[in-house]
């Protein structure tokens, strides 16, 4: 479905629900849009289901971008198939010091979903996540899916101050933040990688095969993580 | 040697001074917002009377209270919210431009109608481009995102060879007027099927009042919630001007340093131009929405647009001709 939403934008909604195919999917869309190097696209956010294609009014109308929108979207490959398989990058490989020091949540964690530390961190580290948007912050990327035995809501007072680095898990979906901000997740590590630069910007893409991974604590302060 | 750029040095930024152009574009997918002056018309009326780009970088004043002494010559323009403005304490007039000899002192009180002021020097205001733009979204904490500081300088960029000193005036009819219950027009968006008529008629013949909790992020509105809020939607990327209704019934409308993707069930998206009417109303004042058409909207868009890129002034210096 291809609708007008604003006088500058358009949003393409793939699916109605959320599903596993549906990040590569939209990945592959966003290459195929910028392939066309239209000068009026000026923007694309891709969000688990949806695709937001923002444009310059003063250039084109609204009957134009959807037009040109309509046969993009009929051309552009679909679920399992070569090309959305090919737009994959490599997995990204993100270090946690998952410790009840580095994650003030972990044992609150642990022991509601009734299993050991080492359990959480271990399912923690054993699924290859998607990452379905980049949203609330630069670079904060909204992963899923989560284990269920581990899946926990937000906290329901949020915290007034989350350091940058920390990993969280809320519901099925697991995060860094890549900036100190308030933030209600539960917190469950702390990665010295960097998820924002201002010059590389955003290290993860809606689409990306995510995989985290356990540090020591001296390998953490080696990498560069703060504590 | 950079002292010799002519500029402006701060001795009071007010409550909250932030560098803005048009802003971002291309970024948004990193979780960047787009940022940008708010209200484009002031701030395009700012960089039209001293014929800089339209995109040039201005000083963005909210409430007033910004003082500032030219370090050399420099022209300036002023047009916004509706402040005391006086050049070495002799009161002068705003929506005009302004010749400032090295040494003159720069005071903007604090507005008695309107929120944002757009303070603008010909070639526009030089300062660290980042993602694009030179506009400063504060809520990021990103490093170089902080609001203008005492003592810090604005200098200009060179201004153009056809950049005249003359003084102008922005003729009275285009002057912004912000005291006026405002009606903003919605753009319907695929979303309105969510809502019930009686909500949609709630919406449309309801009178609101600007909240105390708004900022260049969003307007949140006061006035008769709507009941039975439609539940929220999986996160989708946000137009700016987006209308989204949270479970407490009560509208907010989102602006330039929004998040880039939100869950809340949306009506429709308020046009542009109408933003910025909004962004300058004070908390109390009463706003209404009614639904229009994209087509009329983007047709007054373009019109807008036009209206500067495609104009001179004459030799009065109050009046505009459009050249075709």
């Amino acid at each position: 479905m291809i609708s007008a939403v604003s006088e500058d934008s358009f949003l393409i909604t793939l699916s109605d629900t959320v599903s596993e195919d549906l990040p590569a999917r939209l990945g592959s869309l966003c290459d195929c849009i910028e392939g066309q190097n239209w000068p009026w696209l000026t923007d694309l956010v891709p969000s688990y289901t949806t695709l937001l294609v923002v444009y310059d009014p003063l250039q084109v109308d609204f009957r134009q971008v959807e037009a040109a929108l309509k046969t993009v979207v009929s051309k552009a490959p679909t679920a399992g198939n070569e090309t959305t398989d090919s737009h994959r990058r490599e997995v990204i490989r993100i270090p946690v010091y998952y410790s009840p020091e580095s994650g003030p949540d972990l044992e609150s964690l642990a022991a509601a979903c009734e299993l050991s530390v080492d359990e959480v961190i271990r399912r923690h580290t054993a699924e290859t996540y998607q990452v379905y948007a980049i949203g609330f912050a630069p670079g904060f990327g909204f992963m899923g899916q989560v284990d269920p035995s581990i899946a926990h809501p937000r906290k329901e007072t949020p915290r007034s101050h989350v350091p940058a680095g920390s990993v969280g898990i809320a519901n099925r979906q697991t995060a860094v933040y890549p900036v100190a901000s308030p933030g209600g997740w539960q917190l469950i590590g702390l990665s010295p990688l960097r998820l924002f630069d201002s010059e590389k910007l955003s290290l993860l893409r809606a689409g990306d095969r995510v995989r985290f991974l356990a540090i020591t604590r001296d390998e953490y302060l080696e990498q560069g993580g703060a504590l | 040697m950079t002292s010799a750029i002519p500029g402006l040095r701060v001795l009071s930024p007010g409550p909250k001074t932030t560098i803005q152009d048009t802003g971002r574009t291309g970024y948004r997918r990193h979780g960047l917002a787009a940022g940008g002056a708010v209200d484009l018309h002031a701030y395009a009326w700012a960089n039209k009377l001293l014929d800089n780009p339209f995109n040039a970088a201005c000083a963005e004043i909210v409430m007033g209270g910004f003082r500032a002494v030219a370090e050399g010559d420099v022209t300036i323009a002023i047009a916004g919210a509706n402040s005391p403005v006086s050049i070495n304490g002799r009161p002068v007039g705003s929506w005009q431009s302004h010749q400032l000899k090295s040494g003159d002192e720069l005071d903007i009180g604090y507005t008695r109608s309107g929120r944002f002021l757009y303070l603008a020097m010909a070639g526009g205001i030089d300062s660290a481009i980042r993602f694009g733009s030179r506009s400063i979204v504060v809520r990021e904490k990103l490093d170089g995102s902080e609001p203008l500081r005492e003592g810090e300088i604005l200098r200009r960029l060179a201004p153009s060879p056809e950049q005249s000193s003359d003084i102008r005036q922005v003729p009275e009819r285009f002057r912004g007027q912000y005291d006026d219950t405002l009606t903003l027009r919605l753009i319907p968006g695929y979303q309105i099927d969510s809502f019930s008529q009686d909500q949609l008629l709630r919406l449309t013949t309801s009178s609101y009042t600007i909240s105390e909790q708004s900022d260049r992020m969003g307007f949140r509105l006061d006035g008769t919630p709507m009941a039975d809020v439609p539940p929220g939607i999986v996160s989708e990327g946000i137009a700016i001007g987006a209308v989204q209704v949270p479970g407490d019934g009560l509208p907010i409308a989102l602006l330039n340093d929004c998040q880039t993707i939100g869950g809340y069930p949306k009506p429709g998206v308020i046009a542009a131009l109408d933003c910025g009417r909004l962004a300058q109303r004070l908390p109390g004042q009463t706003v209404r929405f009614r639904f229009a058409d994209i087509a009329d909207i983007q047709n007054e868009r373009r019109l807008f647009h036009l209206h500067f890129v495609r104009t001179n002034w004459d030799e009065s210096g109050n009046a505009l001709h459009w050249t075709l």
